[in-house]
């Protein structure tokens, strides 16, 4: 479903290569993890996939279906089902959280020729979707993100996810600042979306996430490109040994 | 020529076509208020108050012409039960106005009293006007309650069931209008009072305001969308002991807007919260200029200005808060910010605190910038067009303004003139 082809990306503004040769293919209803040390290009990926500005690919492609992610500005990605919940959810005052999703999904139901979803039935969903991840009538009232704990806005993230059903998630560092009870609610809420027509590729740094989001296949990120890729078996041994290893293995 | 000669030249040439109402209670004030405005003249270019603002095509003889903008736009507060009062080109029009009978109220025409002996407005009429001409010269005002045509005298004296919708019309490219309010609002008493329209090709109008212990007034204002429109406007008010004012002013285009508000929280634990959002484009210059004397315990001050520039816009904020000595325990806030869409557009600020007593909480901040690139994205990222996200975000900064309005149905109807604003520029 997600297929990322020798992807190469430095930074607008300077000289730097950030992603030096990615592949990566995630097939529906398959769960894949990128792990790899700070610094090695997984955000930048993420980003580069949603439609972020400040990067330019020099190299390569990345199609989603039989769409070329590359060529289609970043709603467009999100329209064809698109999803990235960010590491760093991003506050916005004055916009309430409940105005954002019904817009966020009407927006996206308008550009694919659906009709939009009604108040009351929007109000439902959202009350169902919200409660599941134990997300407040008072969370939804309140501007986006402002004010939200760390683990709050991961679950907002969640909640946006599930109310725009995509068919790609991607998942970046959704797991940092979580305490053990939150992490697993947000890993609920992730399983819970878990199908055979939706593809996750779930970026993290620990492997501790991985115990509740269960890969079919984990890979290793280093310098810009995946050294290893393997199953969930390759997530304990970074667990155990670090990336220190693996990095050295393959140099 | 020096510039004090220069002053007087164009101060004379200004006077030379306006005419002096003679007889009634109005009188003295009206001629002692001249006789202020000859002594400060009006403004010049180089004046430290209008440095940010070029006063020139408010103080030329001639009027510069406006055109009249007509739009399919659903008139403001259109749908709201209220008293209408309407004025064309600074003119009572009694024929499109309801009849000014209202429980609670007592409205009369400055026109019509002008030659009765006295008038409870005698108190207040050029009297807030004037002192509210120290530490700085307001020469507009002046000019105002000396040569004022028309207005209307309104006395709340309970609690009237709907608001005074003040609707002003503009109908001749080369209108000249000097309308003067004078308002009081009893102890206890609490009233509504909305203005909308551009009124004129050149507007200049003066609001004197007296809020009595525990008294309270709500104004909310939509300055018309006439793009050629000329408006200098002051708001003078003084307020008792627990009373409150809460004024806000929606400005959506005018080639020149220049609202000044004056307040003096006279009484302990009075609310005084003068708020305004404005939408620019183009050929747009808009000025607020605040003055909020403290000068009682516990009182409280809200200034909040929110501005969306675009395509060479300005915007203008002079703000002062001044704490008197012995004016405890205030609270005073002051807010000014511009989102400019393009580099093109400006915001000039001179944010001012002056405080003379220890005990007091006064914070002001000004800022100017671009749409939130993160927050953008973000919203792109779910869904959202470039477009709608960026109005949307918009529609978020002038929030903090809007939400000053108490009502909200009032606010409701303000924030659909703001999406219809941002909507034309899709
Ligand atoms: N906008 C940017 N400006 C400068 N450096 C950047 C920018 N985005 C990413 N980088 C750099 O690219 C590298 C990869 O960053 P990132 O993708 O955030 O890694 P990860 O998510 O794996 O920790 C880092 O060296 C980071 O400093
Ligand atoms: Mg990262």
């Amino acid at each position: 479903m997600l297929e990322i082809k020798n992807l190469h990306v430095k930074l607008e503004e300077e000289d730097k290569q950030i992603l030096k040769g990615v592949d990566l293919s995630v097939e529906a209803g398959k769960v894949h993890a990128i792990m790899g040390p700070n610094g090695s290009g997984k955000s930048t990926l993420s980003y580069v996939l949603s439609g972020r500005d400040g990067y330019e690919v020099t190299e390569g492609s990345a199609t989603l279906g039989d769409q070329d992610l590359l060529d289609l500005e970043p709603e467009e990605r999100a329209a064809a089902g698109l999803f990235l919940a960010f590491q760093y959810p991003v506050e916005i005052p004055g916009v309430g959280n409940m105005t954002f999703l019904r817009t966020a999904v009407n927006a996206q139901r308008k550009a694919r020729g659906e009709e939009e979803m009604n108040a009351t039935d929007f109000l439902k969903l959202v009350r169902a979707r919200a409660k599941e991840l134990k997300i407040d009538a008072e969370m939804l009232k309140r501007p986006v993100n402002v004010g939200f704990s760390g683990g709050e806005k991961k679950r907002n993230e969640v909640l946006q996810m599930a109310m725009l059903e995509p068919k790609m998630c991607i998942l970046d560092e959704t797991d940092s600042g979580l305490d053990v009870d939150a992490m697993k609610l947000v890993a609920d809420g992730v399983n819970a979306l878990r199908s055979e027509g939706r593809g996750f590729l779930v970026i993290t740094h620990y492997q501790r996430l991985l115990d509740h989001i269960k890969p079919d296949v984990v890979h290793i990120m280093a310098d810009g490109r995946i050294i290893k890729s393997g199953g969930p078996e390759l997530a304990l041994e970074v667990e155990n040994n670090g990336y220190a290893d693996i990095l050295n293995e393959v140099v | 020529m020096a510039l004090a000669e220069r002053r007087i030249t164009a101060t004379e040439a200004r006077l030379e076509g306006l005419q002096l109402v003679k007889g009634g209670w109005s009188s003295a004030a009206r001629s002692d208020a001249l006789q202020r405005l000859r002594q400060m003249g009006l403004p010049e270019r180089r004046d430290e108050y209008w440095k940010f603002t070029r006063p020139d095509t408010l103080v030329q003889p001639e009027t510069p012409k406006a055109s009249v903008f007509d739009n399919d736009e659903r008139p403001i507060f259109d749908g709201f039960d209220r008293l209408r009062i309407v004025f064309v080109d600074g003119v009572f029009d009694a024929e499109a106005s309801d009849d000014l009978s209202l429980e609670g109220v007592s409205i009369e025409r400055l026109a019509d009293i002008a030659d009765k002996d006295i008038h409870w407005a005698k108190d207040l009429y050029g009297v807030l006007e004037a002192r509210g001409q120290s530490p700085v010269a307001r020469p507009f005002a002046a000019l105002n309650t000396a040569f004022a045509t028309d207005g209307l005298m309104i006395h709340v004296t309970g609690k009237p069931s709907k608001p005074i919708s003040l609707i002003y019309t503009h109908a001749k490219d080369d209108s000249d209008a000097i309308l003067h309010h004078v308002i009081r609002v009893d102890a206890g008493a609490e009233a509504t009072i909305l203005e909308n329209g551009p009124a004129a090709a050149r507007f200049n109008k003066c609001m004197e305001i007296d809020v009595a212990d525990t008294g309270k007034l709500h104004l909310v204002r939509a300055q018309g969308r006439d793009h050629e429109r000329r408006a200098v406007t002051h708001l003078f008010a003084r307020l008792g002991e627990e009373s409150t004012l809460k004024a806000f002013t929606l400005t959506v285009n005018g080639v020149l807007t220049r609202n000044e508000a004056v307040v003096e929280l006279t009484g302990d634990d009075a609310i005084a919260h003068i708020a305004g959002a404005c939408v620019g484009d183009g050929d747009f210059h808009h000025d607020d200029t605040v003055f909020i004397t403290h000068d009682a315990v516990n009182c409280e001050s809200r200034q909040v200005f929110k501005k969306v520039l675009r395509n060479g816009a300005t915007g203008v904020f002079q703000g002062k808060i001044l704490v008197k000595e012995g004016a405890q325990k205030t609270d005073g806030y002051q807010i000014s910010q511009s989102l400019l869409l393009d580099d093109d557009s400006q915001f000039l600020a001179k944010p001012e605190l002056e405080i003379y007593a220890d005990d007091v909480a006064c914070s002001h901040g000004s800022t100017s910038g671009a749409i939130d690139e993160d927050a953008l994205f973000y919203l792109r990222s779910r869904g959202v067009p470039e477009k709608a996200a960026t109005n949307l975000l918009t529609l978020a900064f002038l929030a903090e303004a809007v939400q000053e309005i108490e009502d909200e149905a009032l606010a409701e109807d303000l924030i659909e003139r703001l999406e219809n604003w941002l909507a034309r520029r899709s």
